[in-house]
């Protein structure tokens, strides 16, 4: 048996895809796109999911036309991460901030990346959006370029533990 | 269940980086023969195969249960491949045993694999999807603030993870199948590795490996007839959750709470610190440790890391954990989770070598996988229930 080892090539493949966002998301990125952000109220427990969707995936029960919340562009830091990791997908300079933004009024989670000082960031610290130039804007969340600190007296731990 | 199973021959490769001299086949093929070997069987006498691999995305091979049948012995039997992200190692585990438990089968055989050198898992996991940003860099970005959050509930000391680091480290040193072996492993050496995605540091996560793990399996009229020792499937468990919904405990979910619960009812178990000898939990990154004892109910909720700090958790402790080294040494994902199910059974049969738990009876052997929301376990022992 030959002892040469079977040979490793690199082969990039590229996928695109046709999308169909749907009803409920498209009724979101419409939203997003004249900068507004939109919010869904399950009808259940009154919780409000951002970005709005169209079913409670707890509650299996589909959100209503009239449930949708318009939300501000400020929240809550819940927690975050330093990345010092370079990701092929990820056009962001090295370190960078990622962060869990609990937007006022909204009961879920929004994961994007906050532009400050590496040891400003902690839990609780309070945020505003950073817009793109109006017209850069399209139908993604990538509107938001980024989260910057406010200056306000942080969160209370106990008014967003139960988002971690 | 209906048949009682038990595992009889168990093979794994060495984990390494780069398996460059064999194919994916190869490397499952393997395996497998090892696990026949190790059971005193050959390829005829397996009734079915059942195979398990993480996503098809990290090879860019799509589908590969198709072109591999063959190598693991599939050709004209029963053939199933199992995913659940992670922890499809365990999956793939639980299925097997189902099949034999069933009374469908009398003999199984499966196997699990990853060639991350023929991969690209980070990139695989940082998603670009329509309409968002992308920012969350790999498994390391997703799982990091969630690390943080339970730091912040549990008030755990910050060197926590690092102590796991190196007792993983020094556990790996004892068996000779981990793909790590840092012989100088100390404290410093991880508090100074470079912080990745903070607060994890570069010595507190797992490498990328290539490697393959299988198992056979029996029912009791085949496996009670043995001389060796064997180890007796007790229980089996799978949940699984939604990623996201609102109020989600993404540090505990209520997933794995239900599946340790519902794990130790089927296996008789009352008091799990007491009556399991041994663990081996999926922990990629050092701070898992801690969290998935409380998940497995071996201590109180933010109670976890005190088990690492007292030294419960290593190899002379009083509730050893990762005894192989665990997924922190060697990481071949799809295998991961059957590797931590198969080492539990070593365990229980006695033939763990240098990282042998003195005596041990019953194991807990555990995987996670997707965002914490996929949860497999078992217990295996020694004697029948
Ligand atoms: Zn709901």
């Amino acid at each position: 048996m030959s002892e040469d080892p079977i040979e490793v090539f690199l082969q990039p493949i590229q996928l695109d895809y046709d999308y169909t966002a749907g009803v409920s998301a498209s009724r979101f990125l419409r939203a997003i796109e004249q900068g507004k952000l939109l919010g869904q109220r399950c009808p259940v427990d009154g919780r409000v999911y951002f970005p709005s969707r169209g079913s409670c995936p707890q509650h299996a029960v589909p959100f209503a036309d009239d449930g949708a919340v318009e939300l501000p562009d400020r929240g809550t830091i819940v927690t975050y991460s330093i990345v010092r990791v370079p990701s092929e997908n990820i056009p962001l300079e090295l370190p960078y901030i990622t962060v869990q933004v609990l937007l006022d009024g909204a009961d879920t989670v929004l994961m994007h990346v906050l532009d400050g000082d590496l040891d400003t960031v902690r839990m609780g610290l309070r945020v505003e959006a950073v817009w793109k130039p109006k017209e850069e804007w399209t139908t993604s969340l990538a509107n938001i370029l980024y989260f910057r600190p406010l200056d306000e007296p942080d969160a209370d731990y106990d008014s967003y533990k139960e988002h971690i | 269940m209906a048949e009682l199973t038990a595992v009889v021959g168990i093979g794994q490769t060495k984990y390494v980086s780069k398996r460059l001299d064999k194919s994916m086949p190869g490397l499952i093929r393997e395996a497998a023969e090892r696990a026949l070997e190790d059971a005193g069987c050959t390829w005829n006498d397996i009734d079915a195969v059942i195979m398990g691999k993480a996503p098809d995305m990290f090879e860019g091979v799509m589908m590969p249960e198709l072109f591999l049948n063959d190598a693991i012995g599939g050709a004209y039997k029963p053939m199933l491949r199992v995913h659940t992200a992670g922890s499809v190692g365990g999956s793939t585990g639980i299925v097997a045993a189902s099949m034999v438990q069933s009374g469908i089968h009398e003999r199984v055989l499966c196997v699990a694999y990853e060639k991350q050198s023929e991969s690209n898992a980070t990139w695989a996991l940082s998603i670009s999807l329509p309409f968002s940003l992308a920012s969350v860099a790999g498994a390391g970005g997703y799982f990091a603030p969630l690390v943080r959050g339970y730091i912040r509930r549990s008030g755990a000391p910050e060197d926590t993870g690092i102590r796991v680091a190196v007792k993983d480290r020094q556990n790996a040193l004892r068996n000779p199948l981990a793909h790590l072996q840092l012989k100088d492993i100390s404290f410093e050496m991880v508090a100074n590795s470079p912080m990745l995605w903070d607060p994890i540091r570069y010595l507190e996560t797992c490498p990328s490996s290539d490697g393959a793990c299988a198992m056979v399996m029996e029912n009791e009229a085949l496996a009670g007839k043995r001389s060796n020792k064997v180890a007796w499937i007790h229980a089996t468990e799978m949940k699984s959750e939604p990623t996201m919904f609102s109020g989600r405990d993404q540090v505990m979910p209520q997933a794995i709470l239900d599946n340790s619960k519902s794990l130790y009812k089927k296996a008789g178990i009352t008091k799990p610190r007491e009556e399991i000898d041994c663990a081996e939990i999926y922990v990629p990154f050092s701070w898992f440790e801690p969290m998935w004892m409380e998940g497995m109910r071996i201590t109180d909720i933010n109670q976890g890391w005190k088990m690492t700090y007292e030294g419960a958790t290593a190899l002379d402790g009083d509730f050893p954990v990762n005894m192989s080294g665990g997924v922190l040494s060697s990481n071949p994902i799809g295998a991961s989770g059957l590797i931590r199910f198969a080492e539990a059974a070593r365990q229980v049969r006695g033939i763990a070598g240098d990282h042998q738990v003195d005596g041990a009876k019953k194991a807990l052997g555990h995987a996670y996988g997707g965002g914490s929301q996929y949860f497999s376990t078992w217990i295996v022992s020694s004697d029948k229930p």
